[in-house]
């Protein structure tokens, strides 16, 4: 028989080099990895109107009016106010029902709508500031009702509940309207 | 011969190495997956708003961008005002449309951010706003910082 003995030699992968390797890729991904949380205040849009819709009729104690022009002045309600102001001033609108009761505020929280509009010059941080202070006064409703309902935050009840069962959401819904701006001058 | 000789230990003082590989392959493959490649590159110059009462995005995948804002015509000179989607500027406002319909259609639930420059103005920002509720995108996002913190890179 012819058959050739062969040496059987064990076929292995360095391994030695295989650390080194791993690390350069951790350090590739490292530098290359931007952990920038996406933050930001979410909203969601009303769809395109109707060409031939009427608008639907708001009463005008349920509306509150908030101007912003191109230097960052504000008027709400025909009346000016700054914007540390802001905050509160929507909150006692919204919240009118439990609060001065008020017959030129809004009826309840639910038929409330806060309605912000801007010139085209107006920049978008002035505007942002604005929103902001809208949104956290709603915050800071919901969060007085839940502290009240349940004895826990909004942010507690919200990790709690569905959004379809929040309750809080429902009473405080964020009316917003976000007009198109006005050319301005 | 002091009385008092120190006790030495018998025992290795070395850190066992052996487990290293696994390690490092473990924070590797954290990072690969925690990974998004930046595909974009912005053209447009975008100092982010502070806001206080703000909320995270939690699913990264379904967010597209709007980039509004002075145009970066390089050695820190700057133009007018632009808007970018993906890797383009669009010169066409009207073409947003089309173009958010068919990344509707492609993802449901799209999420558009919408990150512009603090000192852009209102008229552009509606304009393009507008073209969303045209196209039916109608979740959005003003993308800002939280408030006290610096701008990234």
């Amino acid at each position: 028989m012819l058959l050739k003995k062969r040496v059987r030699v064990e076929a292995e992968v360095p391994q030695a080099g295989m650390a080194d390797i791993a690390f350069l890729l951790l350090i590739f991904f490292l530098v290359v990895t931007t952990i920038d949380v996406d933050t930001g205040i979410g909203m969601v849009l009303p769809p395109p109107p109707d060409p031939g819709a009427e608008p639907p009729p708001i009463r005008q104690r349920n509306l509150m009016n908030v101007l912003v022009n191109a230097q960052g002045m504000i008027l709400i309600n025909e009346q000016p106010a700054s914007l540390p102001e802001v905050k509160q001033l929507v909150m006692d609108f919204v919240d009118n029902q439990n609060r001065a009761q008020d017959p030129n505020l809004s009826e309840s929280p639910r038929q409330a709508i806060v309605s912000i509009k801007t010139d085209r010059q107006t920049s978008y941080e002035i505007f942002i500031d604005m929103l902001d202070e809208v949104i956290g006064a709603y915050r800071q409703l919901r969060n007085d009702a839940s502290l009240r309902e349940f004895g826990i935050t909004y942010r507690e009840y919200t990790n709690r509940v569905s959004r379809e069962d929040n309750i809080i959401r429902e009473m405080y819904p964020q009316n917003i309207s976000l007009a198109e701006p006005d050319p301005g001058s | 011969m002091s009385k008092f000789q120190k006790k030495q230990a018998k025992t290795k003082q070395q850190v066992p190495t052996t487990a290293m590989p696994d390690i490092i392959f473990m924070l590797l493959i954290f990072f690969m997956v925690v990974t998004v490649l930046r595909e974009v590159d912005v053209q447009v110059r975008v100092d982010y708003t502070r806001a206080e009462n703000i909320e995270k995005i939690e699913q990264k995948r379904l967010v597209s961008y709007i980039y509004i804002g002075p145009e970066s015509l390089g050695g820190g000179r700057y133009g007018d005002t632009k808007v970018q989607i993906d890797d383009a500027l669009i010169d066409d406002i009207f073409a947003i449309r089309r173009l958010m319909y068919d990344k509707l259609m492609e993802e449901h639930r799209l999420i558009v951010s919408i990150r512009a420059d603090q000192r852009s103005e209102m008229g552009i920002v509606s304009d393009v706003k507008q073209e969303l509720r045209q196209a039916g995108t109608l979740r959005i996002n003003y993308s800002t910082l939280r408030k006290g913190t610096a701008q990234p890179m």
